[in-house]
């Protein structure tokens, strides 16, 4: 692909230059003009300038692969000594969107070896098929047994979508497989989308820069489209009464086939503080000022029977826990109710929050990003907010108490 | 025995700044440094090289200012580093970039007679893109094992045994014998600052060796933008939704109406 500039119907306007994210075009003697070690070659000029003068050339030649014979979408599940994953349902969820709005089948994949009684009910949320991969082996993950497995099954039943968990397992297979099939791979997606142009195209939205900007990535000319996707992102679906048709491989591996060996699994002692699942979240970030501060956070969380988090600048300064940590680098999060006390709200933290049913956000300043993403918004010193809400719902309970009695 | 560390160059802020009227990245003032896992990376090397005296090699993609993160890993100790650079490398997503650093790995361990005893570092992942795949697709793309999120390392002989995050509550012990391709992550260890003499050494004794698309011998079809198999179809800057309910007055009657709405919401 190239971009050309037509000097001639170039007006110097620089409506282009604004449109570039990665500083790629300038103006030269009254004239746009490409920077060629800049330009990512994304298209957005052409469609920022108004007159017409710049045009993408896609100079690509089609691949040779027939896409047409790639159908159906497929998740590569994941458990956790047998138990199967939160986010798999979640993924079910979005894979039967995606599979009704193409038309096709959705499939999911299991590794394991005690998985046999959980197959039935994937059908209820929205599998129509399972393949379940059966191996005393697999009760542990081994890189090698998932790349070649899933691999093989892929040119097999050629899915045209497989989708897996943005989590360290997921993340090591994928890209492997990937390379192996000389397919995209788009990580850490935090949404999915058909397009609705080609009908068939898979969007995998995802931030990046960092986390400030959002960017759309296709996958046009080859098969499967892959993604890996942040666990949280999707709400598990409602159970539907529907049974999955249920494909049992045994697996023949050996452990002496395998180039890494597993020499032992060590416990991290550390009671497990599940963010995930909590249904309402307390927060804090800078604005809650110090260590002893996070007090006030606590006790809210502590009359509304919730969890305490914290964003990234809280754990940096040491304030809360990291296991803690809302946003990009920590967990994502959906409970039903987040108060956000002083955190200004950059993008890392918002797409750790974005699927709360209801966001409120406490904070100073009143054109900090967080307010973009509340329901209710309220300006002003947490340090007096806090603690008055924290009474407030002490005294309704009292109330309570009263009127039961 | 060969450590080959690949390194990238990443902007030096955790997030690059938008400037909302334009929409456009600031980009003023943003210098450039060694992606911090990928620092890492080099410290490992650099620790197994003191004890086995191994031979570690830095290798970069990127365009020719990546140089700089070059020089300062020759400062902190490396041997010698290589920057693949060429304007067909341009626009690269994953598969590509592993491809193009597959080719140098190969050519080095051609001309150095060295095929068996090797160690590939990668950092687990990059600050800019994030997306953890260039080590397991060069894994591949090598035909080696790979251990992800590595977190300790022991080397003996001519395996290692490597601890590895892949639950939260849980680290695996893995053992695979050379060559292996590891991802490590910041817990690993504390790199080192480059010394006086480091600086001095990279600066005025050691080179940069560049190479291009036709010294690697590279297939065109499977670098840069040709060879990527991803495409960005669209870059935004999420949309700003403004339509939450203020709530003002005094701080009592805050408190009550946030607690009133939560009620009729049916939270509380």
């Amino acid at each position: 692909m190239s971009i050309k500039i037509d000097r001639e119907n170039c007006t110097g306007c620089g409506s282009c230059i604004n449109s570039c994210l990665y500083g790629g075009i300038t103006l030269f003697d009254g004239k746009a003009k490409l920077i060629p070690e800049k330009c990512i070659l994304c298209g957005a000029c052409v469609e920022a300038c108004p007159v017409g003068a710049i045009i993408i050339k896609d100079e690509k030649k089609e691949k040779k692969i027939d896409i047409s014979q790639y159908k159906g979408v497929w998740i590569i599940g994941e458990h956790y000594n047998n138990k199967i994953k939160n986010y798999v349902y979640q993924l079910l969820g979005k894979g039967r969107e995606l599979a009704d709005k193409l038309k096709v089948e959705l499939t999911l994949i299991l590794l394991g070896s005690e998985l046999d009684e959980n197959l039935e009910e994937l059908g209820m949320y929205g599998a129509d098929r399972v393949i379940y991969v059966k191996s005393p082996l697999l009760r542990n993950y081994y890189s090698e047994i998932y790349v070649n497995v899933i691999t093989d099954l892929i040119i097999e039943y050629k899915p045209e979508i497989v989708l897996v968990g943005a989590t360290p397992i997921g993340r090591d297979f994928a890209p492997r497989i990937s390379k192996r099939l000389q397919t995209g791979l788009t990580a850490d997606c935090t949404g999915l989308d058909i397009d609705q142009e080609t009908r068939n195209l898979l969007l995998q939205t995802r931030p990046t820069f960092g986390g400030n900007i959002m960017a759309t990535i296709r996958t046009p000319n080859s098969r499967p489209q892959m993604s890996t996707i942040r666990p949280g992102m999707f709400k598990v679906p409602k159970k539907m009464d529907k049974k999955p048709k249920i494909k049992i491989i045994e697996g023949k591996f050996k452990e002496s086939d395998i180039s890494t060996n597993i020499v032992k699994i060590i416990k991290r002692g550390k009671k497990r503080i599940n963010l995930e699942e909590a249904q309402i979240v307390v927060a804090g970030g800078r604005g809650i000022g110090s260590k002893e501060n996070f007090k006030i956070i606590k006790d809210l969380a502590k009359e509304l029977n919730a969890e305490v988090a914290g964003s990234r600048v809280a754990v940096e300064l040491g304030w809360i826990d990291p296991e803690r940590q809302v946003g990009q680098t920590g967990k994502t999060i959906s409970p039903r109710l987040y108060i956000a006390c002083g955190i200004s709200g950059a993008i890392q933290h918002k797409v750790g929050i974005l699927c709360s049913d209801i966001i409120v956000a406490i904070n100073k300043d009143p054109n900090a990003p967080i307010f973009e993403i509340a329901h209710y918004g309220i300006v002003g010193d947490l340090h007096k907010v806090v603690p008055a809400i924290t009474r407030e719902i002490r005294r309704l309970k009292e109330e309570e108490k009263v009127r039961k009695y | 025995m060969k450590i080959f560390v690949c390194i990238k160059q990443v902007p030096a802020i955790s997030e690059v700044k938008i400037d909302r009227k334009t929409g456009t990245l600031v980009r003023e003032g943003v210098p450039g440094m060694i992606n911090p896992m990928d620092k890492n990376a080099l410290e490992l090397a650099l620790s197994i090289k003191e004890n086995t005296g191994a031979d570690v090699i830095a290798l970069s993609m990127g365009p020719p200012q990546a140089e700089e993160i070059l020089r300062e890993s020759l400062a902190m100790g490396i041997d010698k580093a290589y920057l693949l650079t060429d304007r067909a490398f341009g626009g690269a997503d994953t598969l590509a970039t592993s491809y193009t650093l597959s080719l140098a790995i190969k050519k080095i361990l051609k001309e150095t007679e060295e095929s068996k005893n090797y160690l590939v570092v990668c950092g687990a992942q990059a600050i800019d893109g994030d997306t953890a795949q260039v080590g397991p697709e060069l894994a591949e793309e090598l035909n080696i094992p790979q251990i992800t999120n590595v977190r300790y390392v022991e080397l003996s002989e001519n395996k290692i045994i490597a601890e590895s995050i892949f639950q939260s509550d849980e680290i695996a012990v893995i053992e695979c014998k050379l060559p292996v391709l590891i991802t490590v992550l910041k817990e690993l260890n504390v790199p080192r600052f480059p010394t006086i003499s480091g600086i001095v050494d990279a600066f005025d004794y050691k080179e940069v060796v560049h190479w291009n698309a036709k010294d690697l011998d590279a297939d065109i079809q499977k670098i840069g933008l040709e060879g990527s198999r991803t495409q960005v179809y669209k870059i935004f800057i999420p949309p700003q939704k403004n339509e939450y309910i203020k709530l003002s007055g005094t701080i009592e009657d805050v408190a009550k109406d946030l607690c009133q709405k939560l009620k009729e919401d049916k939270i509380l």
